[in-house]
């Protein structure tokens, strides 16, 4: 047989209009005509939006000053939220005492910055320290004793009570939602049906029922006498809110296991427990990372509504400041601002979660 | 050489439901016999061999694995899956964990084999299975006879005294057929107790002391390969030796 062979084959490149940022900009925004309106339609609209909210936010804002007399009428008050910052951090915590939370989050920061940073040693010893000894440790420091003034709950507040309770309910939910999960698909009649019931109750019920409850019911049934602390009963309820959701998030991630790994397992001689721990959980809970960060983000959230059972977490105290006589009318400032931090959260947890995915993705 | 009783099965059913995919099936295996069981699909081949170390739970009859009875005390049943390898048609291995760590699992949680120890070992049936290179990378790296064989090395490292295949060389592909039957000839040259769930009647031929055919949960034939091969008794078993040969 016999082939010819062209000795030169010219080397030939793609049409220039359909490569780089011409080629992207044709494909992508101006495809066909439907597309183009909507490229041109969407251009229009943040032309009108974005400026103008620069200039209202930056541009003729106030930075400077003390008063509320030193704003400008055009632009945001900054000045609102500088002269306010103490209480929508620490809410009414003793000013004093404030180095008690203050060292606290550089302990965190230390210690997640540490987490964070690839191939260091030591690694476990740090993450079972703040989830062991640091919470411990949490207690003593915010709300006193072994020396330290008592400081009471009441007086917790903004953004310190609102990573409280965000941190209490994720940490806690994460080892009762699993524990659920596996209840209600336990082989044993009573765990199963004990386990559903309790998902259930709990996700049939608003968070903001349950907050409710935790206020004015739960004192009503309890003995004379015996009290427990507001912020305790609103952080159980949170938690228990969390966990049910979390338990159907980390089900949907057993159920999506192939049988053949538990068989596997199972043949080797693993005891339930193990078979869980060290094959099953691992890779169902891999498989729904980005709906428990979605439940972690969704309970950052909604802390918000332990305002009506009148605590002041951070979105409640900004709104408290608002009516404070000294800085009527600035709300707005005070929304945006509560906006920026959350967004600045949740952001941080959902691409927490996405660098997870990517390191622990090894494939199936 | 003594004999030794490994496995006895005496009139054991089971169901799925109505279907009845054991039906009175006897069986007893001797230290180091071959077994190789075939037969046409869905005539309960697999829930055999599954029922030895009880992924399925047999109904009537009893089950004896090296003198124990095989109940619902999860202990024992632990205890036997310990001394009895299996290996899947779909391999099974752990994809989250490495090869290494695949292997060494269940000697370090089920043995309590020290680390460094159970590292030494795994590396040692690697090599045997020839894919010690391959020690430190993920499942999902590796081709489907490397991930078998990994998976033989697995059930091997807990030095398990039974190992049963479920037909192990099904999922793969022409080519990677050989390199796992290699691997399983060199076990049972070297003594293993095996019972074999295949199609690969060059593989039983080879090495099986016995064949078993089974039809409809029952075991219809059970002779050694020349027999079985050259004068069958059953017509169930010529129509199937008939669609395979």
């Amino acid at each position: 047989m016999n082939t010819e062979i062209k000795d030169n084959i010219e080397v030939t490149k793609p049409p220039i209009a359909s490569i780089g940022i011409i080629g992207w900009l044709r494909k992508n925004l101006f495809s066909s005509l439907s597309n183009t309106i909507l490229t041109l339609l969407g251009i229009y609209l943040l032309y009108s939006i974005i400026p103008s909210f620069i200039s209202w936010a930056f541009i003729d804002a106030s930075f400077v000053g003390s008063t509320k007399q030193e704003c400008s009428k055009e632009g945001a008050c900054w000045i609102f939220i500088k002269e306010n910052l103490k209480l929508i951090f620490y809410g009414l915590y003793p000013s004093e005492e404030l180095w008690r939370i203050n060292s606290m989050y550089f302990v965190l920061l230390v210690c997640g910055i540490y987490i964070l940073i690839p191939n260091l040693k030591y690694k476990g010893l740090v993450g079972s320290f703040l989830l062991i000894l640091f919470p411990i440790l949490s207690v003593v420091m915010f709300s006193g004793g072994f020396g330290l003034e008592t400081v009471e709950t009441r007086l917790w507040g903004g953004l310190f009570l609102t990573l409280v309770i965000a941190g209490v309910g994720i940490v806690l939910s994460l080892p009762i939602g699993v524990m659920l999960a596996l209840g209600r698909r336990s082989k044993l009649p009573v765990v199963s049906l004990l386990s559903t019931i309790f998902i259930e109750i709990w996700r049939g019920v608003p968070l903001i029922t349950v907050l409710f409850m935790a206020s004015n019911m739960f004192p009503l049934f309890m003995p004379e006498g015996v009290n427990f602390d507001k912020l305790i009963r609103a952080l159980i309820g949170v938690m228990f809110f969390s966990a049910a959701y979390l338990a159907e998030v980390v089900r949907g991630g057993l159920q999506a296991m192939p049988k053949g790994q538990y068989e596997a397992a199972q043949s080797m001689g693993l005891s339930y427990w193990r078979m869980m721990a060290l094959v099953i959980l691992p890779q169902s809970l891999k498989m729904v990372i980005p709906a428990i960060i979605g439940s972690f983000i969704a309970i950052f959230k909604d802390t918000t509504l332990v305002l009506v059972i009148g605590l002041f977490d951070f979105l409640g105290i900004i709104q408290f400041v608002g009516t404070n006589p000294d800085w009527l009318g600035f709300s707005h400032e005070g929304y945006v601002f509560a906006a920026v931090i959350f967004w600045i959260f949740c952001f941080g947890m959902s691409r927490y979660s996405q660098n997870l995915e990517k390191k622990l993705d090894t494939g199936r | 050489m003594t004999t030794e009783l490994m496995i006895e099965m005496n009139n054991v059913h089971k169901w799925f439901g109505d279907l009845h995919v054991l039906n009175d099936v006897n069986l007893k295996v001797n230290k180091s016999e071959k077994i190789v069981i075939c037969g046409p699909s869905g005539s309960g081949k697999s829930t055999l061999i599954r029922c030895i170390n009880r992924l399925e739970e047999h109904q009537r009859g009893e089950i004896i694995v090296e003198g124990t009875e095989l109940t619902n005390d999860s202990r024992s049943i632990e205890r036997i899956r310990g001394e009895v390898g299996m290996v899947f048609q779909q391999f099974n291995l752990f994809p989250h964990l490495s090869i290494l760590d695949n292997v060494t699992l269940a000697p370090i949680w089920v043995r309590k084999t020290p680390k460094a120890q159970a590292i030494d070992k795994a590396m040692e049936y690697l090599k045997r299975v020839q894919i010690d290179d391959q020690a430190y990378k993920y499942p999902s790296q590796l081709s489907g006879g490397q991930q078998q064989r990994a998976a033989i090395a697995r059930a091997l490292c807990m030095e398990p005294r039974i190992m049963l295949f479920d037909e192990p060389t099904s999922a793969l592909d022409p080519e990677m057929i050989k390199e796992v039957l290699d691997v399983m000839v060199g076990l049972a040259e070297g003594g293993m107790t095996m019972i074999v769930v295949t199609h690969e009647m060059g593989f039983a031929k080879e090495v099986a002391d016995k064949i078993i055919f089974m039809d409809e949960g029952q075991i219809v034939e059970a002779k050694s390969p020349d027999d079985f091969f050259n004068n069958p008794e059953s017509e169930r078993t010529k129509t199937f030796l008939s669609q395979i040969l």
